[in-house]
């Protein structure tokens, strides 16, 4: 067995273990809707015959308790266990190929997978969100299930236009950025849904499935405002690091095939995925589309960011063609 | 107008403390209509609109061909697709970026940043020279809020809060973090507010000032460019002039004396594949550059490393072989010598080419060569004999193999001719007795007849040749600082913090009798996690530095 394989090994590894972790997670969530099924009831009644100070007590009490520990134990070291299985796997791959990681979209995508699921393990260093984990955990399965089957190719070196350190600077950042992005989308769904559910609570069921017992664990993630903080916090750091990608492609590109721009398609959907990014920002601060609605232009981002991804090196013919497939 | 505040800032941080006058509703005339439309172009709503449209707009240029980067491939389009082609050609399909529709989005924006961005700037300078807003009278609507005891007095508690904010970051000692107020509020109570983080506002205004930099730069580098292509063989050089190029293209405002007249030459050319993959790993032109008035200087060129050469870059943006051939005609003079590059079609190098054979002497058929260059061949059995193949990109073992046109090459018509394309209209392919088309097949150093008593070909050996690509871009140093400076304005703009913090110090009554009353509040920009925190800090410190250390406050 040579490097190369022991790295498609650990990845393999890597894939078994957030597989592992997201079932842990999932359970973590079914046990919580089920515990706030339960306490649902209970907490009402406490509410109009004790007041608000035991209805407080005694649905904290029972909310602790609607978490399944060891679920949460095992998510959360099949969890590390994963990332490190996965650093392991793209350090390997790139002593394999004698150069850095980031070259093809097989790469692309375990790197990816790597900064996601280390972001996801430090926003819930302090407090698991188990929705948040089994969303991103699912997209980062998937993504590294589809990388193994279908983006796989050997390592080796590369083509003339991608020696240079750009690889590292430009691809990295790009990367980081996705894996930013990809839990910063997680963040807004959980915020659209619990925001929905607040309002829905507030003003009387507008929104009958969301306020419904179904989605009763939405009572244990944090609050729409919070959630809007951390996708905003998250999406400005992923927006900062995207707008280094278009300056350093730039750069590269004007030191690689002569011009810094050309309106190659993969340029074309950086360029759109900023615009969009940008105007999530906008929407923030203008009066009538903060809150949820901004958040609709994080979803639209993102898919440009997926497309940008997928379609544009598959379908699409570019300069940045380096899938390898 | 007076009242006008532009939008986007406008949040808690900025809320008047009295409530502002509902605007009157204004005669409607031209003026009328113009300031509504000004309004509207400013507004945030419509910059969001005109951010979504630029990216809707941006999409179909990834969809349809473009014209500016592969014209051969709106050409394909137009002849695939006679019926929808041209009606997507008249709507700018094939010309997105440079698109009337494309352009007005953009423009519409830019036209919007100025407008919302001017104000902000002139209210951005008025705030930088303004003092820290006085401590709101109650600190209980603050989202960050915190009290204390201290046995200080308020006085040399206010004293030791301002020196608590006004010190310095931890990188920069001296540039103190606060702009700091102190505030006499009578009946022994003293506040002091704190600002900090104007360079949160500076930094958004920064980021979309550059952008419009950005822009008229890289409309200026497009007006003064000039870019040239050619293909240079090995021993060969070229001088830096219009006329040596193969393509040239120029801005509008286009100078020719930014044109040096340096001279390059191409010495050698190294390649590198894998051997397994074939795919390309290294290329290296070895070139020999002349600055007017200068001594010549070995260079290199290799890809991710372009020449800089008389305020212009070369760049290397393909190589292939240029088998030297010479031919004789019938009367066994020389007609045609030389080196012919031929294209590469393929990953191993499959190249095509084609020698035009015009000068032949006295009253003789013109003649053309056209066919292949095999880097490494391999022989291949086909039911109608041996054919050839490359299988490897370095000319390992190559042959020529080429098919012979006689007849009249047509290059007198008037009409430009491709140099890699043979226009055999007028010409007929030679064949030999069988009929079948004659295939001349030769290696390096060895000479062959040509059928019909054409004359003689001598494969004389093989040169490389490289493609150049000249750019000469005099705004590229700005595109990039404005880029630097969007990009630095950005990350300030988005992490700066932007605070406001107000400690009051009051004296004591009831159970704390003879002692301060501290209390603090905190306002901040957007969301801000570390304003606690910060409030926290800022209360701890001032209370620690007036305490005595056996008698701890309580918190």
């Amino acid at each position: 067995m040579n490097t190369g394989d022991l790295s498609t090994l650990m990845v393999w590894g890597a894939a078994t273990a957030f597989t592992v972790a997201l079932i842990a997670y999932a359970v973590d969530l079914a046990r919580i809707a089920e515990g706030s099924q339960r306490v649902k009831q209970p907490a009402l009644v406490a509410a109009g015959a004790g007041g608000p100070v035991s209805a407080a007590a005694g649905s904290a009490d029972q909310r602790a308790a609607s978490r399944s520990v060891r679920a949460e134990g095992i998510a959360r070291s099949t969890h590390f266990v994963g990332i490190a299985l996965l650093f392991a796997g793209i350090v390997l791959r790139g002593f394999a190929a004698g150069r850095w990681p980031t070259a093809n979209m097989y790469e692309f995508t375990l790197v990816a997978v790597f900064w996601a699921t280390l972001i996801l393990g430090i926003v819930q260093r302090r407090r698991i969100i188990a929705f948040l984990s089994v969303v991103v955990m699912g997209l980062a399965v998937v993504a590294l299930v589809v990388a193994l089957n279908w983006f796989y190719i050997k390592a080796d070196a590369v083509q003339p236009a991608l020696q240079s350190y750009w690889l590292v600077l430009h691809v990295g950042v790009a990367i980081s950025a996705t894996g930013i992005f990809t839990v910063a989308f997680g963040t807004s769904v959980l915020q659209v849904l619990k925001s929905h559910r607040e309002e829905a609570v507030l003003s009387g069921g507008v929104q009958r499935t969301l306020s419904g017992r179904r989605f009763s664990w939405l009572e244990q993630v944090p609050s729409g405002r919070e959630l809007e903080a951390m996708s905003f916090r998250l999406n400005a750091v992923g927006f900062v690091l995207w707008t280094f990608t278009l300056i350093g492609g730039a750069v590269w590109a004007e030191h690689a095939w002569g011009r810094y721009w050309g309106w190659d398609p993969k340029e074309v959907g950086t360029f759109v995925a900023w615009v969009v990014y940008a105007a999530y920002l906008h929407a923030r601060t203008t009066r009538g589309w903060s809150g949820r609605r901004a958040s609709y232009f994080v979803f639209v981002g993102y898919a440009v960011v997926l497309m940008n991804f997928t379609v544009v090196n598959l379908v699409v013919t570019g300069k940045h063609s380096y899938s390898g497939l | 107008m007076s009242q006008y505040r532009p939008e986007g800032i406008s949040d808690v941080f900025t809320e008047p403390t009295e409530p502002t006058e509902k605007p009157v509703v204004q005669g409607i005339g031209l003026t009328g209509w113009l300031r509504w439309a000004w309004r509207q172009l400013t507004s945030m709503r419509v910059a969001l609109l005109l951010l979504m449209l630029l990216a809707v707009a941006a999409v179909p240029g990834t969809v349809w061909p473009q014209r500016a980067q592969h014209p051969e491939r709106v050409a394909t389009y137009l002849t695939d697709h006679p019926t929808l082609g041209p009606v997507l050609d008249r709507i700018g399909a094939f010309n997105v970026y440079s698109s009337v529709w494309f352009s007005a989005i953009y423009l519409l924006l830019f036209v919007s940043l100025v407008g919302c961005i001017l104000p902000r700037t002139k209210v951005h300078l008025a705030g930088v020279r303004g003092r820290p807003p006085r401590a709101p009278r109650r600190f209980g609507r603050f989202p960050a809020q915190g009290d204390g005891l201290s046995d200080e007095t308020p006085e040399r508690l206010v004293q030791t809060a301002t020196d608590v904010l006004r010190r310095g970051w931890r990188l920069l000692p001296f540039v103190p973090t606060y702009r700091v107020e102190t505030r006499d509020e009578g009946d022994g109570t003293w506040s002091v507010a704190g600002e900090r983080g104007y360079l949160r506002e500076t930094g958004n205004l920064v980021f979309h000032l550059a952008l419009v930099g950005l822009l008229i730069s890289v409309a200026t580098g497009q007006v003064l460019h000039y870019r040239g292509q050619m293909i240079v063989v090995q021993g060969t050089g070229f001088a830096n002039s219009e006329g040596a190029y193969d393509t040239f293209e120029r801005g509008t405002a286009y100078s020719p004396t930014s044109l040096v007249p340096f001279t390059l030459a191409l010495d050698d050319f190294e390649s590198r594949f894998d051997p397994e993959t074939l795919a390309s790993r290294d290329f290296t032109a070895h070139v020999t550059l002349t600055e007017p008035g200068a001594q010549p200087e070995k260079k290199t060129i290799k890809v991710n490393h372009p020449l800089d050469a008389g305020g212009a870059k070369v760049y290397l943006q393909g190589n292939g072989y240029a088998p030297d051939l010479t031919i004789d005609d019938a009367s066994g003079a020389v007609v045609s010598d030389g080196a012919t590059p031929f294209l590469p079609q393929d990953l191993v190098y499959t190249s095509k080419g084609v020698v035009k054979v015009p000068d032949v002497t006295g009253g003789q058929d013109q003649f053309g060569l056209i066919g292949f260059l095999l880097p490494t061949k391999k022989a291949v059995q086909t039911p109608n004999g041996t054919a050839y193949v490359s299988q490897f990109p370095e000319p390992n073992d190559p042959i020529l193999v080429l098919n012979v046109w006689k007849g009249n090459l047509g290059l007198d018509t008037g009409v430009p001719q491709n140099v890699y394309e043979l226009d055999e209209a007028r010409m007929t392919q030679v064949k030999d007795a069988a009929g079948d088309p004659v295939v001349l097949v030769v290696k390096p150093g060895e000479t062959v007849q040509l059928p019909d008593g054409l004359g003689t070909l001598t494969f004389n050996g093989l040169k490389r040749f490289v493609a150049l690509d000249l750019r000469h871009d005099p705004a590229l140093v700005y595109v990039l600082v404005f880029a630097l400076l969007a990009f630095a304005g950005l990350a300030t703009s988005l992490f700066a913090p932007r605070r406001r913090v107000w400690m009051r110090f009051a004296a004591g009554d009831d159970e704390h009798a003879g002692r301060t009353v501290v209390t603090a509040a905190g306002l901040a920009r957007g969301d801000d996690v570390g304003l606690q925190p910060e409030v926290d800090r800022v209360l701890a410190a001032t209370l620690a530095a007036g305490q005595n250390p056996d008698r701890e406050g309580t918190q």
